[in-house]
């Protein structure tokens, strides 16, 4: 799920290559790969993710589409294998996401897994994930999912309420989730289930039904995600012109607030900010690597990628990007190589997410003085810091994450 | 054009003729001068710069002389040359004292009026004080060519003001010429010339100083007895001061060294000072080895009635501002400024100017010249309080007015003058007594054209008066006012808290009967200015221990990034590092965080009219 507009940084080179230091830990760090799946049947009007509908492609016959996307994709996974040579360990994770990716067939899903596996090999009991559209999966497309090697599925609900599902203008008839629910489980695969809170015109109580109905499913996963305006949706036009509300911070957090006790009282757990999981072992392993620094190589048009300190992220359109590794070149737009300094910081940014925490040990002296401060305005917790050395933010400091860092952080 | 001009120093007092044009900013003053400087053959049509006279960049942008200058222009009438000493005036309201100085040099003056528009209240103010001068005026109207030009109808206006026949008042225009000659040649006929005592020791009155960075101070003076010669020492009687004439000369148009100076004459002197303050507006110059005994009169010194708090918006870039300061000193004699530390802002100036003209010139050129950022702060007059104890306390800024026991507290006034189209009369009067004004009498100039005058509090004038009078009346009315002295007025300090801590930088002296308005305006101001922190902070506005106005800012209770997946994560960093930039700019008030913008928009008088 990248966002839309790529960050600035430096040219990267057409070969793909990477330094020197960023590959030297590679064999001893986890592994994960993004597969980023373009194309949506519709484009949401509250959705700024990088992907097109097939008439903004040009329809069949185009540079690029759903009948081709797998070819380039796999060629990027030849660059891939190029870039990170022999040293490279079996992959722990495998995350498609999109767009909608199961506007692929699953022969396509599975042949791009396939592709994985011969260039990297899985690791025993890797986790292969992929986001669906409840629309848009059968009993025997899921089913082909997991004979291909997948493990779980994250179903977009977004919400339980058609008014709601109306303003964020998604088509899908919320009965199917719960048949898309079932047919996963039948075919052996763990569910993970999407929400969006805060969308206008949505009450708490209609919060309310969205958990309660999404808890009844009995996922393995929830994940929940206050909605935001991005600059470029039609709704960020709808909110400029005042056709609808722009959502609200204090209706947000009530409605966190209440999903998390929701989601805890009904056996969830919170693993990181916005991600609730049945278990430990059903936690989404790939996002956890995102949060902990590990690596991964996104595949597909304007997916990131982070390899030892380097970050690095894919020409946005489908055919720029077809184009270029059919050019034998890397379809990199950029690249940053990460100071230590900005390393500290994203480690701060994002340990903090997690359940798990941040080590206090990885904190610099001016971080670790403002520790007794956020206890004591209530926004990490006491006993995990005290007890276990590690910085967990409590529920409130979960809402003011950005806060919290901002105080470690502070020189 | 006069086929030769008259020798400096000796020019028989009889053929001079030193005069000064009254008018209103954009009346066409420097346009006419443009003219006359063309017409005597000064400045030849090619070398003529625009507006020769508004050297600096800011007074013609702005379309205003702020420093008078004097021009010696030859003229012929009848065979014989006359020397025409045009003393140019600044024509602002906050510069007074020098406009009175720059008419006691001359002896006639020019009022010239736009044939369009009328005569203006600070023209109307400078032809008074011509009036009391004992100046022979010259009524003017200039503009002749617009097609929108009413000259009968302003004719008589202007003959009603000074006296006679509307049929005296020349008209001109000073853009194609006509009826320059006629000027000149009436200036010469008109005006009487300068009577002096030749041998007595010589007096000259300085009516203005300018720093040049090649030169040093250049001193402008009109002699009224005596001479003053090359290399002699001279005395500024005030100070007592001697200094060597090192050049005396005078200006036609670019200087030009003489052998002196005599009885009538207007020239410049350089003595090689540095600082404006010693060669001051005002003063007498006199002859060291034969000194005068009695200086010429009506000295004074400036006096800053308006004060602002200075501030680099880079607080790194407070020693520049020190230097910057220092330099614009030097060309400045009523400019002051003393350190001054803000919680708030950190480090700056509390500086006193003239009046807001002043404080925006000053400013404007502290940005430009110097290239700094700065902000500067509400506007505030000068208190002077009295204790019960009997101590004195003079309050330049909101912060030092005292605690405790007030007998009593005493504010400047002025006597304003308005002018205005008869159908604002309701409007004006009605503005006038919100701002505690007290009308002291009323003329109508012509039928539809009324002259108000007020006394009315400084405070007022500098809080936002003048874009209210200009609001209300379409932007008829013209304003002009002088300092009338202090009254005793009902005045409290309401200061703001936040989260129970008083902040001085928003506090202010306000009138007991607009306390709570300033209070309910400056929190609701601050609650919209200050974003939300993690607790709530309570903004209260208050007299003494009296709340009387207060807001909360809400604690903040979400600022989390939801999402914060791979594609997120160099955008969320880049925005962290973009946000610990920001917190550098923020200032701390006891826990709060104000985001040095807040202050800008609190404090600023940009601010109070962006808010309009």
């Amino acid at each position: 799920m990248p966002p839309s507009a790529l960050p600035d940084g430096d040219p990267a080179p057409t070969s793909g290559q990477l330094p020197a230091a960023a590959l030297a830990d590679l064999a001893s760090t986890d592994l994960g790969i993004y597969v980023h799946v373009p194309f949506c049947a519709v484009r949401c009007g509250y959705c700024d993710f990088n992907t097109y509908t097939l008439t903004e492609l040009g329809g069949p016959g185009a540079s690029i589409g759903i009948d081709t996307y797998a070819d380039a994709a796999v060629r990027e996974l030849d660059l891939a294998q190029r870039v990170l040579g022999d040293r490279s360990p079996s992959v722990s994770t495998v995350f498609v996401g999109g767009g909608t990716p199961t506007m692929l067939r699953s022969g396509d899903l599975v042949r791009v897994l396939d592709g994985i596996r011969r260039r990297f090999g899985l690791a025993a009991g890797a986790e292969v994930t992929t986001e669906a559209n409840p629309d848009s999966v059968t009993a025997q497309s899921l089913r082909e999912l997991a004979d291909g090697g997948f493990t779980r599925v994250s179903l977009g609900m977004q919400s339980a309420v058609p008014h709601v599902l109306r303003t964020l203008e998604r088509t899908h008839d919320p009965d199917n989730v719960a048949r898309a629910v079932a047919a996963t489980r039948d075919a052996g695969m763990q569910v993970s289930v999407d929400l969006i809170y805060g969308t206008p015109g949505e009450t708490l109580d209609d919060w309310r039904r969205s958990l309660e109905a999404a808890v009844a499913l009995e996922p393995d996963h929830v994940s929940a995600y206050a909605l935001v305006v991005e600059e470029g949706t039609k709704l960020a036009a709808q909110v400029r012109r005042g056709v609808v509300a722009a959502p609200e911070d204090d209706d947000e957090a009530d409605k966190y607030e209440l999903a998390d006790q929701l989601l805890s009282a009904a056996g969830f757990g919170w693993y990181e900010v916005s991600n609730w999981a049945r278990s430990e072992g059903a936690r989404c392993r790939h996002n956890v690597a995102y949060w902990s620094g590990t690596n991964w190589w996104g595949i597909g048009p304007g997916a990131h990628s982070h390899v030892g300190g380097v970050r690095w992220w894919n020409v946005k359109h489908p055919s720029a990007y077809a184009a270029r590794l059919a050019a034998g070149e890397s379809p990199a737009h950029a690249r940053e190589t990460l100071s230590d300094e900005q390393r500290y910081d994203e480690r701060v940014l994002l340990g903090t997410r997690l359940v798990d925490g941040l080590p206090v040990s990885d904190l610099r002296g001016s971080g670790r003085t403002a520790v007794a401060g956020l206890i004591a305005d209530g926004l990490l917790d006491g006993p995990s810091a005290l007890r276990d050395a590690r910085l967990v933010l409590t529920r409130r400091g979960r809402l003011l994450a950005d806060t919290v860092v901002h105080r470690l952080l502070a020189a | 054009m006069a086929r030769t001009a008259l020798a400096p120093h000796a020019t028989p007092p009889e053929l001079i003729r030193n005069f000064c044009i009254i008018a209103h900013i954009d009346h066409g003053k420097s346009t006419l001068a443009d003219r006359m400087l063309q017409l005597t053959g000064v400045v030849d049509s090619r070398a003529m710069r625009a507006q020769y006279l508004d050297r600096m960049d800011i007074e013609r942008e702005r379309g205003i002389t702020i420093k008078s200058q004097a021009v010696r222009m030859p003229w012929e009438v009848d065979d014989t040359t006359y020397c025409l000493n045009m003393i140019d005036t600044p024509g602002h309201v906050d510069f007074t004292y020098e406009v009175s100085r720059s008419l006691a040099a001359c002896e006639g003056a020019v009022l010239l009026v736009d044939a369009a528009q009328g005569i203006e209240a600070q023209t109307l103010a400078n032809l008074y004080l011509a009036m009391e001068n004992d100046l022979t005026i010259i009524p003017v109207l200039n503009k002749i060519d617009l097609p929108a030009a009413q000259p009968e109808k302003y004719a008589e206006e202007l003959a009603k003001l000074i006296g006679g026949d509307p049929d005296d008042c020349l008209r001109v225009s000073g853009k194609t010429g006509e009826g320059v000659e006629p000027l000149l040649d009436t200036i010469v006929d008109k005006l009487p010339h300068p009577v002096g005592d030749a041998d007595a020791p010589a007096r000259a009155m300085i009516f203005d100083s300018v720093y040049d960075t090649y030169r040093g101070v250049v001193t402008y003076v009109r002699v009224v007895d005596g001479n003053l010669n090359p290399r002699e020492r001279i005395v500024m009687m005030s100070t007592r001061a001697t200094h060597e004439l090192l050049e005396i000369g005078v200006i036609s148009p670019e200087p030009v060294p003489s052998k002196g100076l005599g009885v009538g004459e207007v020239g410049y002197l350089i003595t090689g000072v540095k600082d404006v303050r010693q060669s001051r507006v005002g003063d007498t110059v006199t002859n060291a080895s034969k000194p005068a005994t009695k200086d010429l009169g009506g000295y004074r010194d400036p006096k800053p009635m308006v004060f602002s708090g200075l501030y680099p918006i880079d607080g790194s870039d407070y020693p520049d501002l020190r230097e910057a300061l220092d330099k614009l000193k030097l060309n400045d004699a009523a400019l002051v400024y003393e350190p001054e530390t803000s919680a708030a802002l950190g480090f700056g100036f509390r500086c006193g100017f003239l009046g807001l003209l002043h404080l925006e010139i000053v400013r404007e050129r502290l940005e430009r010249e110097f290239g700094l950022e700065l902000i500067s702060t509400q506007p505030n007059v000068v208190y002077d309080v009295t204790m019960d104890d009997g101590k004195q306390i003079h309050v330049t800024n909101p912060s030092e007015f005292p605690e405790g026991k007030i007998a009593e507290v005493s504010e400047p006034i002025v006597r304003a003058t308005v002018l205005a189209p008869s159908e604002f009369v309701g409007a004006i009067m009605e503005l006038c007594q919100t701002k505690r004004g007290t009308l002291r009498g009323m003329d109508y100039l012509s039928e539809d054209r009324v002259e108000m005058r007020y006394t009315l509090p400084l405070a007022e004038i500098v809080f936002d008066f003048f874009d209210q009078l200009k609001s209300r009346t379409r932007g008829y009315a013209s304003l002009d006012y002088e300092p009338d002295g202090d009254q005793v007025a009902d005045l409290v300090k309401v200061q703001i808290l936040l989260q129970g801590e008083s902040v001085d930088a928003f506090s202010a002296i306000v009138h007991k009967d607009k306390a709570y308005a300033y209070g309910v305006m400056m929190a609701g101001k601050l609650k919209d200015l200050i974003p939300r922190q993690q607790f709530e902070v309570p903004i209260q506005a208050a007299i003494g221990s009296r709340i009387i106005a207060r807001e909360n800012i809400r604690a903040i209770r979400k600022d989390v990034l939801a999402k914060c997946y791979g594609g997120d994560i160099s955008r969320k960093r880049k925005l962290l590092e973009k946000q610990k930039e920001g917190k550098k700019r923020m200032k701390m008030v006891g826990r709060v965080e104000v985001p040095q913008e807040a202050f800008i928009a609190a404090l600023s008088s940009d601010g109070e009219k962006a808010k309009k």
